[in-house]
């Protein structure tokens, strides 16, 4: 058997905002927003939850469904655009407490919003071609946009951790590809605290031509087609365009809207599609095939094919679900709370 | 430089590992050099289960300046599964509903900076199971 993914789990805060509560402190039109993004609220982190807490979570739900211990991973890889630290990584402090160490291989990722997937094909291949036993994937992401930009309706926190291995497998890979091109649609320079964009540039030649890209490729390399699939999930800046490319592509809204999480919860950049993907697991049932493309700006797409096995069944239970944590208890902010929960007041430093 | 402290203590913090005493079956959290039932000095690690419930609880207003910015918060002892009781925060919950008796689940969260420059420390904070 190939490798394949042998637990999942994700994470996400609590704590929500409105597009309502953004929209009027901005003096914008919230009907604009959520008609054109899409998108009702998004997770906010409370001022203790960073990737690194969101990850713990997520991978230690994804330990429950494998049913193995922190000390059977061999790698951690955590892909991020929010690591804690400039310099140190997520992967050791994640791994450290989960019970991996010392005897893991680790390293950070970062490429916007693909490196969670990033990390994911790197833990399936490691596992494929016999270097360790299981590997662990994560995208977790708490992001922010600049205070009255569009990105700001959106910039959401949440993580998605997946376990590789070949024993146990629950969902397991036939295929991966990549799409990738160098395209400046959304950067971020060193000291500069929130992230450029090109604007509407973001849409066709980035998201829409490597996710498109990625979604054909994989296809034709396997040899498939849409009504192959019993579910899609693409990656989720704004729920408007998953849907569209999901359309274009030629899939059904039974295939793609168990994975759209975004107009609940908004982008969580890294964690978005992994997150979908939990979702989709969650409900699948044994021999349902599985699209998952992601995007990062830069610009490219991961894409994976899963085909879910008659194991899944046991593990779904295992953990809490991604819908039920998304639907559930929810503490709604105001934006003075939600800014000074972001860190984005300006404070005297302590002891002044 | 950060404390040593916080990384000799990273196995307790971040894992819930206590020491069980090999002679008289206590479990030590944080995990001890002697047990104080019986004077042994062999233990063995065992790592803490996750739920439990809350024993008593306090609401602070006033909080120490790393905490100033989440007041009111609640403190509390959490008493685990098998019985070890422990310090924690009670957050994802709004500090007038907590209540004695309230199942919790530990969740790892950061607990506090060591100033802008310095280390972020994390641990475990008890949330609504
Ligand atoms: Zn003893």
């Amino acid at each position: 058997m190939m490798a394949g993914i042998v637990g999942w789990g994700a994470h996400m805060p609590r704590y929500r905002v409105k597009v309502e509560e953004i929209a009027r402190v901005w003096g914008a039109s919230a009907e604009a927003y959520k008609k054109g993004l899409d998108v009702q609220e998004k997770s906010v982190p409370a001022p203790d939850t960073d990737s690194v807490t969101l990850s713990v979570t997520a991978a230690r739900r994804a330990l429950k469904r494998a049913g193995i211990r922190g000390a059977d991973i061999g790698a951690c890889y955590v892909g991020s655009e929010s690591h804690p630290y400039a310099v140190k990584p997520s992967g050791t402090i994640v791994a450290e407490a989960l019970g991996a160490t010392p005897e893991c291989r680790c390293a950070d990722f970062e490429f916007a919003c693909k490196a969670g997937t990033e990390g994911m094909a790197v833990a399936l291949g490691l596992v494929d071609a016999g270097m360790v036993r299981y590997a662990l994937g994560i995208g977790a992401d708490t992001s922010q946009g600049a205070p009255g930009d569009a990105l700001e309706y959106t910039a959401s926190a949440g993580a998605a951790a997946y376990i590789m291995g070949k024993e146990g497998v629950v969902a397991e890979c036939e295929h991966t590809y990549s799409y990738m091109t160098d395209t400046a649609d959304f950067w971020r320079r060193e000291h500069q605290y929130y992230p450029q964009h090109a604007g509407r540039f973001t849409g066709e030649p980035a998201y829409f031509k490597h996710v498109t890209g990625c979604a054909t490729g994989i296809m034709k390399k396997s040899g498939t087609k849409p009504a192959d699939f019993a579910f899609c999930v693409f990656h989720q800046p704004n729920g408007k365009f998953p849907a569209t490319v999901a359309k274009q592509l030629g899939f059904k809204p039974e295939q793609w809207k168990q994975g759209l999480l975004c107009p609940l919860l908004g982008n969580t950049y890294s964690g978005s599609s992994p997150m979908g993907l939990s979702a989709i697991l969650d409900v699948a049932e044994p021999g349902d095939r599985i699209l998952h493309v992601s995007y990062g700006s830069g610009s490219g797409s991961d894409g994976f094919i899963y085909r879910c096995t008659d194991r899944i069944r046991e593990v779904q239970g295992l953990a809490p679900k991604t819908r039920d944590i998304l639907e559930g208890e929810r503490f709604y902010l105001s934006y003075g709370e939600y800014v000074k929960f972001r860190g984005k007041i300006i404070m005297n430093e302590r002891g002044a | 430089m950060p404390s040593a402290n916080y990384t000799r203590e990273i196995p307790q913090r971040y894992r819930l590992e206590a020491s069980r005493c090999v002679k008289c079956g206590q479990v030590h959290y944080p995990p001890r050099l002697i047990c104080p039932g019986c004077r042994s000095r062999q233990f063995e690690t065992v790592a803490l289960p996750s739920g439990g419930k809350v024993v008593t609880y306090t609401i602070i207003s006033v909080g120490p300046s790393d905490f100033a910015a989440e007041v009111p918060y609640a403190l509390g002892i959490v008493e685990l599964e098998g019985g070890v009781r422990l310090m924690a925060q009670i957050v994802d919950v709004p500090p007038e509903k907590v209540s004695i008796g309230m199942p919790v689940t530990l969740e790892f969260r950061k607990l506090y900076e060591e100033g802008k420059a310095g280390i972020i420390c994390y641990g475990h904070k008890a949330v609504p199971a």
